[in-house]
């Protein structure tokens, strides 16, 4: 144990290989676990992904930047319907179409974070509270005032085929998997690659002086304004990073639902993301991840809960909601810090036990 | 010319319950510096258990009252066990402890009462007023709301102008150390305020949902346009909640009738902006600077 | 260091987690396609369907799966179809096209579903199209009037309609207001989607010069309609049209009546059950008024008819329909609706489809059946289906009626036609078919 750590020192003493080693291994298995799985099981693990990426991006700029945001969800809608109108034109049956719709839809998000941004920036508190809960409401409706966005019934997202990917995927994950690519393991792929991909660029950014400006900045912004840091523009900086995530979210979840309509962002939709990062544990990107594993299981384990409790299917389904709002509240009453924060002590505990290190506390992004 | 009076005293009456709501936020605000995601949680909730007594054959009246009433004890209840020991802590825990609040309340409602669209009776007649062989666009019904909200206000004048009581409210929320020492409890007065608020927010619930559909969702809209309308009006002044609301209920009748729902909460967020970018303690708060 | 090794720790549990949950559903592999058809055994057919259940559109809607599930308990006791029983499950989606994406998904992967068969709603249902049909899943008999379900059978062949499409339904409306009210001034009330563009397209094609105002609404959105019947009103409009979903016509009343716009009503068969919509509005003008008294507010409003339903008590097939609701209905269900009704009606073409496709069924087997058969059918309806190799459309043609005391009374006899430019023609020849004595399609 002890030589192999020290055979990995060169690679994990540098914050970004270290990242991208642990993203790599985390890939290797997230893929491993989809290739076994049932398509239905497929449809979960991607809906986790993009719900990941988005709550990332949220927990980044709620537990680093100290910003709330009930607006993501808006956010989420911008990136679908940039993602969705690009596979439109551009017939969306090639990779490459899937890869310039959702870079063009973070390239939106990237422009709509800063417009959101700057104002936002201003505000603090319930102020921003209300006035993101109202950006959530507002921006979904904006698809009834141009034909182009379909209306309330929405437009319908075109996905590439499996059998008109390039060969060499294909080959891949035959080999890898030894399951034929289909349409369903496609997009769990597609959505697992792009989430190790945000993440490590999410917690590189977290430990760079951008990140710890952030955290001056939450933790004090007098002190940080006097020791020359610039509020808003980190401030605007935050919730750019955080829309480009919410964007991709945005476009991937377009691909999965294959339904791009306003009736897809709703309120709720903001606040579950929000207790997704608030579960987890703000500004925790393993938090975030724990977090979206919950929106994407929690609901059938609910239902089923609700249903086995005797309530008719309609009423199951409201058992959801009351369990992430019970979360957001028992969290900030009982354990501020999250599931992740909480363990943290906990985990400490037991590799101090299997190690002799320095104890130096460190935070994780 | 008919539409226009016919829209402006729609918005008349969607404001004036827009301002019993802004009003109820408002108290909380000056109380606890909290602003309250739940009150149209809250109020939903009571106006549910106003339309069980309904059904169960309760005369209208008595029905309105126990929904005051489970108003104000919901209100009371929750700011002693779930708000208390989040009071004077970090702005953002009250926050997102009232949106989770919201999501129960919501979730809890639908389980009990069901999701079904269910009509909601109204005291008095929702069909327009004729006069001679022109029909005006308002109802009875509207009227009514109108006179309500007016009470209420009153009501709420009287008591922190004229009451000890009143006073004694005021004085836990305008500081609260120096008021302990003068001996007033505090901790109770902080209690009266949110269940002061939830019975005001139950009144502007029994407005909205008289003569139309409620569910579980009906009061959703009210979550931004209170919130709208108190920031408006600069969250702390009571005066400035009810002008705020009714400014905000014309223009998004104007908005609907002229142009179209879906703009409407972009219409809102516009007024929103506006206000707490170049106003920001609102358009009647005294001119003491804060930051917002 | 640490942290690296602490953060693997992490990602190691989450995804252990993950696997176990992927280990939970492992045995549910989808069969593989050779031999049988997904969700037939032979001794059960598994159907699937979403419905709103809950949200605006349920009033009225959320019944009609008990009318399915009502007919396939009478089928299936009597020893089902081919010596195979029905089973259909239902999702709710709210009216919300979003989610019938997310329920569809989970009746294809979960449920494994052979056919979608009366999925609901326009603006739902079209979510989940193009989906079924990429899959090769059939998707019988949609529950909406929308001509995408059958006017391209090349892009859609697993989709087929049933009831009359909301542009013939447009034409015969327009074509009698043309000929009885020539001086009527017509506002449309639309329901913003392909709904009320259909309804508009087949209206239009007759009462364009009439039409002096046309308002919409979103599914989900405001209900206070105030603004549009202002709007009516100050254009001087006295008879409006509606292709809406019956809360709406409740709603739309209840905001005439508050702005004081008085008007003759003429809404379309979808929205027109002077029942549910008489019990809403009385439940949300005065209070205590019995329903009786809220149907009565409907008198006078005119809609369309294509099947009997329960004011006509003696017609054959509403007496097969009391007959099985009165011994399969589930416990808690109320009294026999044309909603459920309408249920039976569908639930029955599907049983008749399933007959004639014989013992051996495949995905691609009930289409044929359909496109072959189909346009023979006798059932309920008033006038024959339009079922062929060039047309998914369903029922040709309905009535024009008028509703008195919570009845209907024909104003029109049965008028048939098609999509386009075809002609409206009288033709009663498929109203006077009656049910097998068996009641079960043979």
């Amino acid at each position: 144990m002890e030589r192999l750590r020290s055979l990995l020192r060169p690679v994990t003493s540098v914050p970004l290989a270290r990242h991208v080693l642990v993203a790599l291994i985390a890939l290797v298995v997230a893929m491993a676990v989809i290739g076994s799985s049932s398509q239905y099981l497929q449809t979960r693990y991607a809906e986790m992904a993009y719900f990941a990426i988005a709550a990332g991006g949220l927990t980044l700029l709620t537990g680093l930047s100290g910003q709330l945001s009930l607006g993501h969800g808006a956010l989420m809608a911008v990136g679908a319907y940039a993602a969705t109108l690009v596979l439109e034109r551009a017939g969306g049956e090639t990779l490459a179409d899937v890869f310039l719709a959702l870079l063009t839809a973070i390239a939106v998000c990237a422009v709509v974070g800063v417009v959101v941004g700057v104002p936002a920036a201003r505000l603090h508190g319930p102020y921003i509270a209300g006035a993101t809960l109202t950006l959530a409401v507002a921006v979904p409706r904006l698809a009834n005032q141009w034909e182009a966005l379909g209306g309330e019934q929405g437009l319908q997202v075109p996905v590439p085929r499996a059998s008109e990917l390039p060969a060499w995927i294909q080959d891949l994950i035959w080999f890898f998997t030894a399951v034929e690519i289909d349409q369903y393991s496609f997009l769990a792929y597609l959505g697992w690659l792009l989430l190790a991909i945000t993440f490590v660029a999410l917690a590189n950014l977290s430990r760079s002086r951008v990140g710890r400006r952030w955290r001056a900045v939450r933790d004090d912004d007098v002190s940080a304004e006097l020791a020359g840091i610039h509020l808003g523009r980190a401030r605007v900086v935050a919730f750019t990073v955080s829309a480009m995530c919410a964007g991709l979210a945005g476009g991937l979840m377009a691909m999965n639902v294959r339904l791009t309509a306003p009736g897809a962002f709703t309120i709720t939709l903001s606040l579950t993301l929000l207790a997704a990062v608030v579960l987890g544990g703000l500004g925790s990107l393993t938090g975030a991840l724990i977090g979206a594993g919950v929106l994407a299981f929690l609901p059938h384990f609910a239902t089923d809960l609700g249903e086995s409790l005797g309530f008719s299917a309609t009423q199951a389904a409201e058992v959801t909601p009351v369990v992430y709002g019970l979360v957001l509240m028992l969290v900030i009453l009982l354990a501020p810090a999250g599931i992740v924060g909480s363990l943290r002590p906990l985990l400490a505990r037991i590799s101090s036990r299997t190690s002799s290190l320095g104890a130096t506390k460190e935070k994780t992004p | 010319m008919q539409q226009f009076l016919d829209t402006t005293l729609g918005g008349l009456v969607l404001g004036a319950v827009y301002a019993a709501f802004a009003l109820a936020l408002c108290l909380i605000w000056r109380s606890t510096r909290i602003v309250n995601f739940a009150q149209a949680a809250m109020a939903m909730v009571t106006t549910y258990i106003a339309l069980s007594l309904i059904n169960a054959d309760v005369p209208y009246w008595v029905a309105f009252v126990a929904a005051l009433a489970a108003g104000f004890g919901l209100g009371a209840l929750i700011e002693r066990v779930i708000i208390r020991p989040v009071e004077g802590k970090a702005e953002l825990n009250a926050v997102i402890l009232t949106l989770g609040l919201f999501m129960v309340l919501h979730g809890l409602t639908a389980i009990t009462f069901g999701v079904q669209h269910r009509g909601f009776p109204a005291p008095v007649s929702t069909n327009a007023i004729e006069v001679g062989d022109t029909s005006i666009g308002i109802t009875p019904f509207g009227i009514l709301s109108i006179v309500v909200v007016a009470v209420v206000m009153a009501g709420l004048v009287v008591l922190f102008r004229f009451t000890d009581l009143g006073l004694r409210m005021r004085a836990s929320a305008f500081n609260g150390e120096v008021s302990r020492l003068l001996g007033v409890r505090v901790g109770r007065m902080l209690t009266l305020g949110w269940a002061l608020a939830a019975a005001v927010g139950a009144v502007a619930g029994m407005l909205i949902a008289g003569g139309d559909l409620v569910n579980p969702s009906f009061m959703d809209p009210f979550v931004i346009y209170g919130f709208i309308a108190a920031v408006l009006g600069g969250l702390d002044s009571p005066l400035g909640s009810v002008i705020g609301g009714l400014i905000l209920g014309l223009s998004l009748s104007y908005v609907t009738g002229y142009v179209g729902e879906h703009l409407a909460p972009l219409v809102a967020l516009g007024i929103l902006m506006v206000v707490l970018l170049v106003r920001p303690s609102g358009l009647f708060a005294a001119a003491a600077a804060r930051r917002v | 260091m640490r942290t690296t090794a602490r953060r693997a720790v992490q990602a190691v549990c989450v995804l252990t987690t993950a696997s176990l949950l992927a280990a939970c559903g492992a045995g549910k592999e989808r069969p593989s396609e050779d031999g049988t058809a997904v969700g037939v055994t032979d001794t059960t057919i598994k159907v699937g369907a979403h419905f709103p259940l809950t949200g605006p559109a349920a009033p009225g809607y959320s019944e009609i799966p008990s009318g399915h599930q009502a007919f396939y308990e009478y089928v299936n006791d009597a020893g089902g179809v081919h010596g195979r029983k029905i089973e259909m499950v239902v999702k709710d989606d709210a009216y919300n096209p979003t989610n019938t994406s997310a329920v569809t998904n989970d009746m294809i992967l979960q449920d494994e579903i052979f056919a979608m068969v009366a999925g609901l709603g326009t603006p739902t249902h079209r979510a989940v199209v193009q989906r079924l049909n990429d899959d090769g899943i059939p998707d019988l008999f949609v529950s909406s009037g929308s001509l995408q379900w059958g006017d391209d059978p090349k892009k859609s062949p697993m989709t087929f309609g049933w009831q009359p499409d909301y542009e013939i339904e447009g034409k015969i409306i327009g074509k009698y207001v043309k000929e009885n009210m020539p001086d009527a001034k017509v506002g449309l009330f639309l329901q913003d989607d392909d709904f009320g563009e259909d309804g508009e397209k087949g209206a239009r094609q007759f009462l364009d010069s009439q039409i002096v105002d046309v308002q919409k609404y979103t599914p989900g959105g405001s209900t206070d309609f105030s603004p549009q019947m202002s709007s009516f009103k100050s254009k001087g409009v006295d008879l409006v049209l509606g292709f809406n979903t019956p809360s709406y016509t409740a709603l739309s009343q209840i905001a005439a009546q508050g702005v004081g716009f008085k008007s003759k009503w003429f809404y379309s068969n979808v929205g027109s059950d002077p029942a549910l919509v008489g019990g809403l509005l009385a439940s949300m003008t005065k209070g205590k008024i019995p329903a009786e008294q809220g149907v009565k507010l409907m008198d006078g409003m005119m809609t369309t008819e294509y099947i009997p339903g329960v004011d006509a008590p003696e017609d054959e097939w509403v007496k097969l329909w009391q007959k099985v609701w009165d011994n399969y209905s589930k416990k808690g269900d109320e009294k026999l609706t044309n909603y459920r009704i309408y249920g039976m009606s569908q639930a029955y073409t599907f049983v008749q489809a399933l007959q004639a496709n014989g013992k051996d069924l495949t995905r691609e087997s009930i289409v044929e059946t359909l496109e072959k058969e189909g346009g023979s059918f006798e059932g309920p309806g008033l006038a024959p289906f339009r079922f062929s190799e060039d047309s998914h459309m369903g029922i040709s043609g309905t009535s024009v009626v008028e509703i008195k005391n919570g009845a209907s009374e024909p104003l029109t006899p049965v008028q048939v036609t098609d999509i386009g430019d075809a002609p409206i023609e009288e033709d009663d020849s498929a109203a006077s078919d009656a049910p097998p004595s068996s009641g079960i399609p043979e």
